[in-house]
């Protein structure tokens, strides 16, 4: 094996596949109200907020799993999970960083996530998530000064209680699908995020989440309220260690955007994918969803997915406010057995609404990628338009590459344009690099991230940077 | 619903001179039929339409019983003049008329006793109504290194002696090497709130050519549903037009397998639709072999209160480089109700292929209007000439010049 063969070799591996060796307070396996309780109890919730569980678990058991999807996946058997897992130094919150548990701060480390004061350079305030709980996050006076809440759901549901109710389940409700409503159930952390009117929030904001325990699902919630006149741009990040078995990663994330708001969410998702046999890995069965419900106002969002044994969500904008905005701007790279089902929906309900979706897929291996959006224009969303661009890249014949899109259109005044194209790098571009000095793996990632640099563009600087490399390192051993 | 087409299927099976061996068979569809019933919006495919409840708020109760021991009088005068053809008339699903006048007795075999064979896995029910309930199957084979002098029309016509029924028809072309064959479907109803279900099967050999048009342009209150199975070899060439704008409601399904290297297929489709139209047409292209190329147009005009759907799915197999696949729809909405809903589907597996769709929808250009208008014509002129213009466009991809002349006098476009 020469240098070059044995540098592949290692980039191939998951480099943020190690575990980390914490103890752990978990919930009993298995899913009951039992289970429920004891999740509410010892996060020390009101009242309200067990109601509000055990009313998404009563529509649970009623619903069914659905199988619509194209990549299918064994029967998840929802009794053998546990349900909450934390690292039980989290017991008594610690005050401040300087009390967290060291090997906790390790991980972090490892990971690259700044977590540590020292770490203020990069000025980029975290929130980051471990299994199951929110264990730090920074540059919190900062932003108190600015009246800006950034903390975890735990925290929040405790502080601001009249916040996370009158927000929480707007967007998702508790009767919505399978997934959504299990974690409207038994969510167990994750970011809660208010910018007050007119505030424009002076950094990035960022989730870092991490799954570490074995036969755990990990359910966060995320919500984040954009308040008239202000803007927002968070970031979320996420790994997994590298396990034989499947995991389940069901999120709910709702954003809601009033009057002249504006929020920008970007995703780098880098779960465990599984091995190059497609052994194990994160089922990522996310719902996002966002609603732009004062006038004027802008969600906008961007994925770099990369990681996962299956990839399935689709980032939603619900246009309802007058002149409001939606956009979509999603890579999503397949390799080895990995599948991936996303895309996004536009549903436009106001006068003047506009949205923009830009998709780029690229399989590679023995992978399967499906692109499956709606674009709905109701009859009362006068002068909207819509504008869908989604392009496939496939490497070798073993993979597949599907585009799914529904579009309807119920408004004589609205616009929908809608192009889709599938194809290979092509011989001549490869040869023009490759005559110029680079190698074939050199050339295909320089092809591939210029195929992908409309998205990229989109991400905030730092997150940028680590995308392209995220792109050239997923798609590793697969020229040829 | 149940006990009606129980009953029905018993009076037919009594009346009717089927061998025990096939009234086996079509039990056996009937149950599969009755298992689904009609399909629902639940189902993927008829997502956009559902044609359980269209059926039930447009007829309601249907009957399945036809009585086929009489026969109707062809009226001559629904004949397309102007134009030398050969014809197979149909009346209310029953054949009434087989003519081939034109052609060479010998090139061409008609066998009216059929076994229709069903190699198709299918879940639909539909086919299995058909199945369970087509009278006679008729299957006409081209023979080698034959072309149809002059072209074949089918009369779909029905009259005031049926209201409320389902009428299932089928019919099998075989296309040998080297063979062509022309054919015109052409639907004139006088009968009101029918359930029309139609099954083609068409087998192109090597170097064959098909042509086939369907034009359903006559006012009608029936529902009608057809589905286009095409098999096709090495080298061979098959056109579909379909011209959407007569009946209540349609839905034309286009399956086509291009199983030999260098088959292409094309696909063009209108929809003129009015006043509680809905109408889709839904395609498959299954790319399975090299070098296989298909090409479709889709264009929608819709006017008060109508709705259309496109579905197009365009599949290539891991073994299918160098595909080319194309899909392009677009529609024009008229009014505040009419509705465009579309779904273009790419599944593709293999990596040297070129396959791209698109679509657009939206209101007629205001600016080329006020550029018309400040010529002198008038706002209705000027929309007319737009949306002929925006159709004729289709018309044009008819590579059968006669045909194409024929169908531009149907629809009243002048160049």
């Amino acid at each position: 094996m020469d240098k070059r063969e044995k540098d592949i070799e290692k980039l191939k591996d998951y480099k943020y596949g190690f575990s980390t060796d914490i103890e752990n307070i978990r919930a009993p396996k298995g899913l009951n109200e039992d289970v429920i309780k004891f999740i509410s109890n010892i996060k020390k919730e009101p009242k309200w907020m067990l109601d509000f569980r055990l009313k998404a678990f009563e529509r649970f058991k009623q619903l069914k799993e659905p199988n619509w999807q194209k990549p299918k996946y064994p029967k998840i058997d929802y009794q053998d999970l546990y349900y909450y897992s934390a690292p039980k130094s989290m017991n008594d919150k610690p005050k401040s960083l300087d009390e967290l548990d060291p090997k906790l701060l390790e991980t972090y480390k490892k990971l690259g996530i700044p977590l540590q004061e020292q770490a203020r350079l990069n000025g980029i305030a975290v929130d980051a998530v471990f299994d199951s709980v929110s264990v730090a996050t920074t540059f919190k006076d900062e932003l108190t000064k600015q009246g800006i809440i950034f903390c975890s759901m735990s925290e929040a549901i405790q502080k601001h209680p009249d916040l996370v109710k009158k927000y929480l389940g707007t967007v998702i409700p508790t009767t919505d699908h399978f997934f959504a409503t299990l974690n409207s159930a038994v969510f167990t952390d994750g970011s809660f995020v208010y910018i007050p009117e007119g505030i424009k929030c002076p950094m990035e904001l960022s989730t870092y989440f991490r799954i570490n325990a074995s036969e755990t699902g990990q359910f966060e919630r995320t919500l984040i309220i954009a308040d008239k006149g202000s803007y927002v741009s968070y970031l979320e990040g996420c790994t997994a260690p590298m396990r034989d078995e499947n995991q389940l990663h069901a999120a709910n994330v709702e954003l809601i955007a009033l009057d002249d708001a504006e929020i920008k969410y970007s995703t780098v998702q880098n779960w465990y994918p599984g091995d190059e046999n497609g052994k194990g890995g994160i089922y990522n069965f996310v719902t996002k969803r966002g609603l732009c419900k004062g006038k004027n106002s802008k969600i906008s969002w961007t994925q770099v997915e990369t990681g996962s044994a299956i990839t399935w969500k689709y980032p939603s904008c619900i246009l309802k406010g007058d002149n409001s905005i939606g956009e979509f701007y999603s890579i999503a790279i397949t390799n080895n057995h990995q599948k991936a089902d996303t895309g996004t929906k536009m549903i436009h309900l106001g006068k003047n609404t506009k949205s923009k979706i830009v998709s780029k897929g690229i399989s590679a291996g023995f992978s399967d990628m499906t692109y499956r959006g709606l674009v709905d224009i109701n009859s009362k969303a006068k002068n909207s338009s819509n504008y869908t661009q989604c392009d496939s890249l496939l490497m070798g014949n073993k993979c597949g590459a599907h585009t799914v899109p529904y579009i309807k259109n119920k408004n004589l005044d609205s616009n929908i344009a809608h192009e889709a194209t599938t194809s290979k790098i092509s011989e001549e571009q490869l040869h023009y690099c490759q005559q110029r000095g680079l190698n074939p793996e050199e050339a295909v990632g320089l092809i591939v991230n210029g195929f992908c640099k409309e998205v990229l563009q989109q991400l905030p600087m730092e997150f940028a940077v680590e995308a392209q490399k995220l792109v050239g390192i997923s798609l590793e051993g697969s020229v040829g | 619903m149940t006990e009606q087409i129980k009953t029905d299927f018993d009076k037919i099976v009594k009346t009717s001179a089927f061998s025990e061996k096939d009234v086996e068979q079509k039990k056996i569809y009937l149950n599969k039929f009755l298992k689904t019933g009609f399909p629902t919006r639940k189902l993927e495919n008829w997502k956009f339409s559902d044609l359980s409840q269209i059926i039930k708020k447009s007829i309601g109760e249907l009957s399945f019983y036809n009585d086929y021991s009489f026969s109707n009088k062809v009226d001559t005068s629904i004949f397309v003049e102007g134009l030398e053809h050969n014809k197979i008339v149909f009346i209310n699903g029953r054949v009434e008329k087989v003519d081939f006048t034109h052609e060479d007795h010998d090139k061409i075999e008609i066998n009216s006793d059929f076994k229709f064979v069903n190699r198709l896995e299918h879940n639909n029910s539909l086919l299995s109504l058909n199945n369970a309930f087509s009278n006679k199957c008729y299957k006409i084979t081209i023979k080698k290194n034959y072309s149809l002098k002059k072209p074949l029309v089918v009369y779909h016509s029905t009259n005031n002696k049926i209201k409320s029924k389902n009428i299932n028809l089928k019919l099998e072309f075989q296309l040998e090497q080297n063979s062509s064959l022309r054919l015109i479907d052409l639907f004139n109803d006088g009968a009101e709130n029918n359930f029309i279900n139609i099954f083609y099967n068409f087998d192109l050999k090597e170097n064959a050519i098909l042509k086939n048009y369907k034009i359903d342009k006559l006012q009608n209150k029936n529902i009608r549903y057809s589905y286009n199975n095409i098999e096709q070899d090495n080298n061979s060439v098959s056109e579909t037009f379909v011209l959407s704008s007569g009946s209540n409601f349609s839905k034309n399904e286009i399956n086509c397998n291009l199983k030999g290297e260098y088959s292409s297929a094309f696909v063009n489709g209108i929809f003129s639709l009015n006043e509680g139209q809905h109408h889709e047409i839904r395609t498959i292209i299954n790319h399975l072999v090299e070098n296989t190329k298909s090409y479709q147009l889709i264009k929608s005009v819709l006017g008060e209160n109508s709705k259309s759907a496109y579905q197009g799915k365009i599949f290539v197999d891991s073994k299918a480089q160098k595909t080319d696949g194309y899909q392009l729809s677009k529609a024009i909405l008229l009014d505040e109700t009419s509705e465009f809903n579309a779904k273009p589907e790419l599944e593709i597996y293999a990596d040297d292929v070129k396959c791209s769709h698109g679509s657009a929808s939206g209101s007629l250009d205001e600016n080329s209007i006020f550029y018309l208008m400040s010529r002198g014509l008038s706002y209705k002129q000027s929309k007319e000439l737009l949306i002929n213009g925006f159709l004729l466009d289709v018309v044009e991809k008819i590579t059968d010049t006669e045909i194409k002349n024929l169908v531009k006098n149907m629809i009243g476009l002048k160049e």
